[in-house]
């Protein structure tokens, strides 16, 4: 019985870890800055949203990822609301692909999670310096565009074998 | 076959506007609902700003929690790469200290001096009350420059006051809390100080760069200007107290004034918050 419990908690656990991940990474914000590398950096948020988005929605509630949003901004400082609806426009352009594609294809996917960031972060820039009038450094911008959309494809490999080992059973 | 018009539409509602068990709320909806709080942070309505403070101190508490194993990392790196320079340190160390006695002694008599001439000018005196603060988030973001302390109105952290280290200015107060605020760094592209140049007495106005060096704006001519000049704080504005020292002078040979900070600021541990109030 307590073997039983114990996996049927383990179990959700492993369901519910990208969720998990989403509120360590969003309240805790590993992106290496302390190693002080000249323009590196990277948004977590972005690559793990897409991704769970497009392959296995049910993993990341629509009402969480909005949450994790409201309190990135509160981590980080900027106005309340704008990682919010950054990442679910992320979730909706992951959704429409997902809508689209017949045949899933990593390359296409990387192709298009580089054009769902330049949009997004185009947007979040946008209504940063106009709206807010803040200014940022539109170079640091960039180059995490550029680091966010190399590394989507390494962190992709990772979840995809997460993904094999935990939700093997529902997919068969 | 290409795709119809009709197809993408169909595409578009159904990635935006369809539920299902997993998803109670459509993303259209907390789009919108995103897009009221955005503007609503624009605008400053009494009771939002208490959900916002409060919203913030979970915020900040949480975040402090789950980036513990975060920070002994950290303290883990830095240690590490002290441990790999630490001959050199004590070298340079051991120059400064034997330049620094020489240094004290004139330097008594200076403050003694200033301080009988101030009184005979009668010169504006200020009150200063300090608080010291831990920090509870540093996330040395490329962004944004900031960080959160432990001590907020509850404490009397007003904003715009001064945040130091060991006596050098770090930063100002931008955001207030119950139990804690926020520090916008010098190093933000939106920090703008007034300060006082020495020797010399020049004044300008500071700006941060989002880098680890700070630039001098608003100065034409550089040739007054020396390597290793000190900046101190102008006092103009009223809210920092004047002479407090932010760094020193660096010239750069792309024609601008750079100033290299006395502190380093990814090691903040704790700070010094001081109000400065003018006593008539």
């Amino acid at each position: 019985m307590v073997k039983f419990q114990k996996s049927k908690i383990t179990n959700q656990f492993l369901k519910n870890f990208p969720l998990i991940l989403l509120f360590i990474s969003v309240l805790n914000e590993f992106d290496f800055n302390y190693l002080n590398l000249k323009y590196f950096s990277f948004n977590f948020p972005f690559i793990l949203v897409f991704y769970w988005s497009l392959k296995k929605n049910d993993s990341l509630s629509y009402g969480f990822i909005f949450i994790a949003g409201l309190f990135n901004d509160a981590v980080i400082g900027l106005p309340i609301g704008l990682s919010s609806l950054s990442y679910l426009l992320v979730c909706g352009f992951a959704a429409y692909l997902r809508n689209i594609t017949l045949r899933p294809d990593l390359i296409k996917d990387w192709l298009f999670f580089l054009m769902t960031i330049c949009v997004t972060n185009s947007l979040i820039y946008f209504l940063i310096v106009v709206f807010f009038k803040v200014n940022l450094n539109y170079l640091d911008y960039v180059f995490n565009i550029i680091f966010t959309f190399l590394l989507y494809i390494v962190i992709a490999y990772f979840f995809d074998i997460y993904q094999r080992f935990v939700f093997k059973k529902e997919n068969d | 076959m290409q795709p119809s018009r009709d197809d993408f539409v169909i595409a578009i509602r159904s990635a935006f506007l369809s539920k299902s068990a997993q998803q109670r709320f459509s993303l259209l909806l907390l789009i919108f609902f995103s897009l009221i709080l955005i503007s609503l942070s624009k605008f400053n309505f009494k009771a939002i700003d208490y959900v916002r403070m409060s919203f913030k101190e979970v915020a900040y508490r949480s975040s402090f929690i789950v980036s513990i194993p975060e920070k002994y990392i950290k303290i883990g790196y830095y240690s590490f790469k002290d441990h790999l320079q630490l001959y050199q340190d004590y070298e340079k160390t051991k120059l400064e200290l034997e330049i620094l006695k020489s240094k004290e002694l004139n330097n008594k008599y200076i403050v003694a001096e200033n301080k009988r001439l101030k009184e005979t000018i009668e010169e504006i005196k200020f009150s200063n009350e300090d608080v010291y603060a831990k920090v509870l988030l540093d996330k040395d973001s490329p962004f944004l420059k900031s960080f959160i302390i432990n001590k907020g109105s509850k404490q009397k952290i007003k904003l715009g006051m001064a945040v130091l280290d060991k006596g050098y200015l770090v930063g100002k107060i931008i955001e207030v809390n119950f139990s804690t605020s926020r520090v916008l760094l010098l190093t933000d592209l939106n920090s703008k100080i007034p300060v006082n140049i020495e020797p010399g007495g020049i004044q300008s106005i500071m700006s941060g760069t989002g880098k680890e060096y700070g630039e001098i704006q608003y100065f034409k001519n550089q040739k007054n200007l020396s390597e290793g000049d000190i900046v101190y704080t102008s006092g103009a504005g009223g809210v920092f107290k004047s002479g407090i020292p932010i760094g020193k002078i660096i010239l750069s040979q792309n024609k601008n004034i750079q100033i290299n900070y006395f502190t380093d600021f990814s090691q903040l541990r704790f700070v010094k918050i001081s109000l400065f109030e003018e006593i008539n």
